[in-house]
């Protein structure tokens, strides 16, 4: 509607391959970092910042988990665990060793990477389901191993205290301070990963996904890039959970159970398996759907059940509709809402004309 | 005393083994001729369970009455469901369908307390509280009567399995989709016969359970149980669901009699899959099972 897209001739394969196929892209990129790096701190107050908080963590993991799950074709129901492995890392780290948050943040992404390489081994040999239990498996494991194992844990409730991250002195306390802290690490993220998925690697993760058979004669390394995936995906979960544990001050092996893990498959699937786009789109969406529900329950609902009940309600209403959206995006819309999005996209192209 | 311990909890970890397979024989059930992977099964026991004991509570029904109810529903839900949810996934990503049955588990499990109440209900089985004592056995009757229902319900669906005309046109279900309908089996037919065969054992193992530990959303917690018991067993075969369950019981028993006073108990939960870890990468496909060969 805004732009044409006629005009950009491309003569070489990098060009092809460039981040920003056409100049819209880099102007639109750029438009989103200035509104959320400038705009967004300016005009919100400290709730809304914390729930961009929340959700631009989230696009960490959820990235992580779709360069596995989307790109790669490996499933983990082991996520929420190497997000622990790397809460507890950088807990550690921070109150131990007195680490600041860049020593710890890489720290936390590595030990995790370690560990899920450790639990991607199975994947050499087995796959679909089998992978799937085996993660699920580990996600049991390394719950227990944490919460058993006092030198890691700390003790009482296997939970660590963190301390507040601390930038050039200055200690970082409110939501709005946490949100320089957070969203730059997201945007770090998000970059890596669009420039992951089009290098070589990211090519041979597809190939793998796409048929690990045919791969393999083609001559890539399988092993080599199943474990890659798996250390590269864990990484991302180590950093959400340095995050995590930063953002809420505590690292507590409770936060990253099973249900966690199951969240952030939701939002690979219903935000688009193999797009970058849809990792943030299903990280967002995931992360706002129980506010939105709670808001509306707590205006809406009042009038229909009692107030006493309500939290419970809300509670149940949530799994409901979060099993529900899971359903109806794997039946409906396969490629979930970076599909939806692409279709308005497509249509706006050419508006007016049809095509 | 040191070796009645020992049998005691062996005794308890094979009928408890027995239930486990129980609910592990619907999974079997499921992928064996459908290919689906239900990652809900614990959730049709504890919904089976929960509309049971529900309708006993709050609509005064008697058990036989409320278990008709519970079998009615089960039924009925699983036909639906696999109407509307599982065909169109049919010949989709492993991925896909394990989502999507979780999804499903997320929904029974909002939806059952929300509809039912949350707290926890009794399912009253017609059958003495005193645990049974003979000789060196100590047993509970509850424990004892899950085993006996497990074990004949495998035998009852062995024979299905293996001799009558609607099992074996289902094990060629299982086997090829393609080949079986060009040799003109209704095949979506069997997938809807299959689906309404796991609704059932999902009730009868909902029974069995719901009146040993009671009737909440931590019913579905076994659910988490089944993975282990059909990797060790084996996915495809019934055999092995026993063997694997029993496997499985006894190593929990004697991992929470003798492990769990010197790291502080929850091992239960844990050894069953660490066993699990190491049988996959042994021997990938469980005992019975049989080993798959990929073509491109």
């Amino acid at each position: 509607m805004f732009h044409r897209e006629s005009g950009y001739f491309k003569t070489s394969y990098k060009a092809d391959m460039a981040l920003y196929p056409l100049p819209i892209g880099k102007v639109a990129a750029t438009g989103f970092v200035l509104l959320f790096l400038v705009v967004a701190p300016i005009f919100l107050d400290e709730y809304y910042l914390s729930v961009i908080n929340i959700a631009a963590i989230a696009v960490v993991g959820a990235l992580g988990l779709n360069i596995l799950l989307g790109y790669t074709g490996q499933i983990s129901i082991g996520h929420a665990a190497f997000m622990s492995v790397g809460a507890y890392t950088a807990a550690n780290f921070a109150v131990h060793f007195d680490m600041p948050f860049w020593v710890t943040l890489p720290a936390g992404g590595l030990m995790a990477a370690a560990i899920g390489t450790l639990v991607g081994l199975p994947s050499l040999r087995v796959k679909g389901l089998y992978l799937a239990i085996a993660t699920l498996a580990a996600q049991f494991i390394i719950e227990w191993v944490l919460n058993h194992t006092p030198l890691i844990s700390g003790g009482v409730q296997a939970s660590i205290e963190m301390p507040r991250p601390v930038f050039f002195g200055n200690v970082l306390n409110t939501q709005s301070e946490l949100y320089f802290f957070i969203l730059p690490v997201t945007i770090i993220a998000i970059i890596a990963t669009m420039n992951l998925v089009r290098s070589r690697i990211g090519r041979a993760f597809v190939a793998i996904r796409d048929q690990d058979i045919a791969a393999e004669i083609i001559g890539i390394n399988v092993y080599r890039y199943k474990l890659l995936a798996f250390a590269i995906s864990s990484f991302y979960a180590g950093v959400t959970g340095v995050l995590y544990t930063y953002y809420f001050g505590i690292a507590n092996y409770e936060a990253f159970q099973l249900p966690i893990s199951i969240d952030y498959l939701a939002m690979c699937i219903i935000g688009g398996l193999g797009s970058v786009l849809g990792s943030i789109f299903g990280a967002v969406f995931i992360t706002l759907m129980p506010i939105v529900l709670r808001i509306f329950m707590e205006t809406v609902g009042v009038f229909f059940i009692d107030g006493n009940y309500i939290a419970q309600v809300i509670a149940q209403m949530r799994l409901i509709l979060f099993g529900g959206l899971i359903i109806f995006f794997l039946v409906v819309e396969p490629d979930g809402l970076n599909k939806l999005w692409q279709n308005i996209r497509n249509y706006f192209r050419v508006w007016p004309f049809s095509y | 005393m040191e070796f009645q311990f020992f049998i005691e909890l062996v005794t308890n970890g094979v009928l408890t083994g027995l239930m486990y397979a129980l609910v592990a024989v619907g999974f079997v059930l499921i992928y064996k001729s459908t290919d689906a992977i239900n990652f809900a099964q614990g959730e049709f026991c504890m919904i089976a369970a929960i509309v049971v004991a529900g309708f006993m509570k709050l609509y005064g029904f008697p058990l036989w009455g409320a278990i008709a109810v519970g079998l009615l529903f089960m039924l009925l839900f699983n036909w639906g469901l696999e109407r509307v949810v599982l065909r169109p996934m049919i010949g989709r990503p492993v991925v896909a369908i394990i989502m999507a049955t979780i999804g499903l588990a997320l929904i029974f499990r909002g939806l059952g307390p929300l509809v039912f109440g949350a707290e926890t209900q009794p399912i009253p089985l017609p059958i003495p509280d005193q645990p049974i004592i003979w000789g060196p056995f100590f047993v509970s009757p509850i424990d004892l009567l899950g085993g006996g229902i497990s074990l004949a319900f495998m035998a009852v669906f062995g024979w299905f399995f293996m001799k009558s005309r609607k099992g074996v046109a289902m094990r060629a279900v299982a086997d090829s989709h393609q080949v079986s309908m060009a040799m003109g089996i209704n095949v979506e037919r069997y997938f809807v016969l299959a689906w309404m065969l796991a609704g059932f054992v999902a009730l009868l193992g909902g029974l069995v359970w719901g009146s040993a530990i009671g009737v909440d959303t931590q019913l579905a917690q076994l659910g988490l149980k089944v993975f282990p018991v059909v990797i060790l067993g084996g996915l495809d075969s019934i055999l092995g669901v026993i063997v694997g369950g029993i496997i499985v019981g006894v190593v929990e028993a004697i991992s929470a009699g003798y492990v769990d006073p010197y790291v502080g108990g929850g091992t239960k939960d844990f050894t069953p899959y660490v066993l699990m870890i190491i049988v996959l990468m042994i021997r990938p496909y469980g005992i019975f099972g049989k080993p798959i060969i990929e073509r491109i």
